[in-house]
C-alpha cells in the first residue's frame, strides 16, 4: 500500500489541470510511439497523399481546366490538401474502435486519469499527424512546380486545413464509438470517398450539372479549398454564388458547425460506454 | 483497511439492459486478503457485475463498495486502488511490454522517473525481463497475461479483477500465472477472480459465489458448496462385467442411497456416510468373495457437479469457446 499512499502525495503537490495536461500528453505520446515503432504506417499514410497529389497532378492535370483560365496545378493542390485532411477522419475512427473493441479504452477508464484525456489526445496526435502529412505534400507539390505566395497567406491556409482538420476529428471520434470492428471503420472509405468528390477538390461546381454544383459548392470542404486557393495566391477556378464568394467566411464556420454538432455527440457517445 | 474487512461489497445490484435484467438484486462480499470466485454461465451477469464494481458502468440500484469506496460517488478514488484485467481492460498490442508499463505508470501518476523504475520492477517480477523491448504483438499467450497482470499491479491494488486469467493458455504458463496471483494475495491484495474454469476457481479461490440469471444463488467455500450437493461416493471398477451385480450388493450395504451401475466402464458407485469404515468394508468383502477389483475409492462431487445441480446446466465452457 505504500505505492498508493506516495501517489496520492505527489498527486497532491500538482493541481488537477496539470495532471489533465500530463494525462493528454502521455495519451499523445502513446500515439506518436505506435508511429515510431511501425514506420510501415507512417509510410503508407503519407504514401496516399503524396501519390494523389503525382497521380491527380499529372495524370489528370493535362485533361482539367479551370474556368476563367488558370493552372490546374494551382486549383488541384489546395484541393489535394483538403481532401487529404477530410479522409483524416477515417484514420480517427479506426484507431478509436481498435483501442474500444481491443479494451485500451475500457482500461484507461478504469485508472485515476482524467477520461476526458482519451479523446482530446486522440485528438493531438492527429493534428500533428496532419502537419506532418500537408508539410509532405506541400513539398511535393513545390517540386511538381507548384508556387504559391509565402507570407502570412500561407501561414493562414496552413491554419485553415488543420482547422477543418480538428472538426473532422469528432465525427471520426463518434463513429469509431459507434461502428462495431476495425474492418466496418476501413468501410467508411467508401462514404468518404463520393463526398469529397463532390465538391470543389478536382472540378470547379460550375462545370457540373446545375443541382449537383450546388451541392458541391456547399460542401463544407469546398469553403476551405476555395479558401486556401486564395491564400496561398492562386485564386483560381471561383464560382459566384454566395457561398463561393464568402469562401473565406465559409472555411471558418464550417468547422465551428462541426464541431458543435458533432463534439457533443462524440462525448455522449463516449459517456454511453458507462451505460 | 475497511471497517467491515469486506474489500468488495455489493447489495441488491440491479441492472438493466433495454427489458433484460443483467443484474436482478445480486449480493456480493469479498474478504480482504482473499481470492473469491464468481461463477456463472453465458450471459449469467459476470462481466456485468465485474464492470459496475470496477467503475465503467453506472449502476441502475442498489450498492457498492471497494476498497471502502462508493463505487457511483467515488469512482476516481475507486480507480486508484484497483486493478483489472482480462477481457474488461487490455494492454497496448504495438508498444513493448516496458512502454506499455512505463505509460500505464504515468498515466496513473506516478511521474516519469517512478514510472520507469516501477516497469523495471514489475517486468522482473513476472519475469518478462528479457522480453521487455519486444512487441507485445509478439508474446505468447501466457507472456501477454503476465503483463496484462504487471499492469494491473502498478499501484499494488487493493483489489484486483481478474477474468479468466489462464483461459488458452498450456498447463505451464497456467501454473505460473496461478503463482503470481498466490503472490499477490499474500502481499495483500483482494482478488475476485471470475472464470469458467471450475478447477481454477477450486484451486484459487477461498470463497466462491455462484451467479446466474443475475443473481447469487449461492456462496460458500469450494468444500462447503460440494458438500451441498451430497456427501462423498464410493466407487468400484471392477474387472469382470459378471461381477457387478455381486459387487453391487457388496456396496449397498454400506450406501445410505442407491448404488449405481455403469456397465460399459465396469464401475459401480454409491453415496456413503461414514466414509472409511465403508471402504475398508467393501474392500475386504470383495476381496474375501475374490472379485477381482481394478480401482477402489471415494470421490468428492466436483464443482462441475456442483454447477449443475445448482444451476441446472453444464459450465458453458465449450460452447463459449466455440463461439468464440
Amino acid at each position: 500500500m505504500s505505492a498508493s499512499t506516495s501517489v496520492n502525495s505527489l498527486e497532491a503537490t500538482r493541481g488537477r489541470t496539470y495532471w489533465v495536461l500530463a494525462d493528454v500528453w502521455n495519451i499523445v505520446r502513446r500515439g506518436l510511439t505506435h508511429y515510431q515503432r511501425q514506420p510501415i504506417n507512417i509510410a503508407w499514410q503519407l504514401g496516399f497523399p503524396i501519390l494523389s497529389v503525382l497521380l491527380y497532378g499529372y495524370v489528370f492535370g493535362s485533361a482539367m481546366q479551370v474556368p476563367g483560365g488558370g493552372d490546374y496545378k494551382d486549383f488541384l493542390m489546395p484541393g489535394m490538401f483538403v481532401m487529404t485532411m477530410a479522409f483524416g477522419f477515417i484514420n480517427t475512427a479506426t484507431l478509436v474502435v481498435y483501442d474500444a473493441t481491443k479494451g485500451v479504452i475500457d482500461r484507461f477508464r478504469s485508472m485515476p486519469m482524467a477520461s476526458a484525456a482519451v479523446v482530446a489526445g486522440r485528438g493531438v496526435t492527429d493534428l500533428l499527424v496532419a502537419c506532418a502529412e500537408l508539410a509532405i505534400m506541400m513539398l511535393t507539390a513545390l517540386a511538381m512546380g507548384w508556387r504559391p505566395d509565402g507570407g502570412f497567406g500561407f501561414l493562414a491556409a496552413f491554419g485553415l486545413l488543420l482547422w477543418l482538420r480538428f472538426a473532422l476529428i469528432w465525427i471520426g471520434v463518434w463513429l469509431g464509438l459507434i461502428v462495431p470492428n476495425p474492418e466496418a471503420a476501413g468501410g467508411l472509405f467508401a462514404v468518404a470517398f463520393p463526398l469529397t468528390m463532390i465538391s470543389s477538390i478536382f472540378v470547379a461546381p460550375q462545370l457540373m450539372p446545375d443541382w449537383l454544383g450546388h451541392v458541391a459548392a456547399w460542401n463544407p470542404i469546398s469553403s476551405t479549398a476555395a479558401a486556401t486557393r486564395d491564400l496561398f495566391g492562386t485564386p483560381v477556378g471561383g464560382g459566384d454564388s454566395w457561398v463561393e464568394q464568402h469562401a473565406l467566411l465559409m472555411a471558418c464556420a464550417w468547422p465551428v458547425i462541426l464541431t458543435a454538432v458533432f463534439l457533443p455527440l462524440a462525448v455522449r457517445r463516449f459517456q454511453k460506454l458507462s451505460r | 483497511m475497511t471497517i467491515d474487512g469486506y474489500a468488495v461489497h455489493a447489495e441488491a445490484l440491479e441492472k438493466r439492459y433495454g427489458e433484460k435484467r443483467a443484474l436482478d438484486g445480486f449480493d456480493l462480499a469479498v474478504r480482504e486478503g482473499t481470492v473469491h470466485g464468481l461463477l456463472g454461465p453465458n450471459g449469467a451477469g459476470k462481466t456485468t457485475a465485474v464492470r459496475i464494481l470496477s467503475t465503467l458502468v453506472r449502476l441502475d440500484g442498489g450498492r457498492a463498495e471497494v476498497a471502502g469506496l462508493d463505487v457511483a460517488s467515488r469512482a476516481r478514488e475507486v480507480r486508484a486502488r484497483i486493478g483489472l484485467t482480462g477481457q474488461y481492460a487490455a494492454v497496448d498490442e504495438v508498444l513493448t511490454g516496458r512502454q506499455n508499463l512505463e505509460m500505464f505508470g504515468r498515466l496513473f501518476h506516478l511521474g516519469g522517473r517512478r514510472a520507469k523504475a516501477r516497469a523495471v520492477e514489475l517486468l522482473e517480477q513476472f519475469d518478462l525481463t528479457d522480453a521487455a523491448d519486444k512487441g507485445v504483438g509478439k508474446y505468447s499467450g501466457g507472456m501477454r497475461r503476465r503483463l496484462d497482470l504487471a499492469a494491473s499491479m502498478i499501484l499494488a491494488p487493493a483489489v484486483l479483477f481478474l477474468d479468466e486469467p489462464t483461459t488458452g493458455l498450456d498447463p505451464r504458463s497456467r501454473g505460473e500465472v496461478w503463482d503470481s496471483v498466490r503472490e499477490l494475495v499474500a502481499g495483500g491484495t483482494t482478488v475476485l477472480l471470475t472464470t469458467q474454469y471450475l478447477e481454477e476457481a477450486d484451486r484459487l479461490a477461498s470463497r466462491i459465489t455462484v451467479i446466474d440469471q443475475g443473481r447469487a444463488i449461492a456462496d460458500d467455500t469450494p468444500d462447503g458448496l460440494k458438500g451441498r450437493i451430497g456427501g462423498d461416493r464410493i466407487e468400484v471398477v471392477v474387472a469382470e462385467r459378471a461381477d457387478i451385480p455381486q459387487v453391487v450388493k457388496v456396496v449397498a450395504r454400506v450406501s445410505d442411497g442407491e448404488p449405481e451401475a455403469e456397465e460399459g466402464e465396469l464401475r459401480v458407485h454409491a453415496p456413503v456416510v461414514d466414509r472409511v469404515s465403508a471402504l475398508t468394508e467393501v474392500a475386504r468383502t470383495l476381496q474375501d468373495e475374490g472379485v477381482r477389483v481394478e480401482d477402489i475409492g471415494l470421490r468428492r462431487p466436483s464443482l462441475d457437479d456442483v454447477f449443475l445441480r445448482l444451476t441446472g446446466h453444464r459450465t458453458e465452457t465449450e460452447t463459449e469457446e466455440a463461439a468464440a
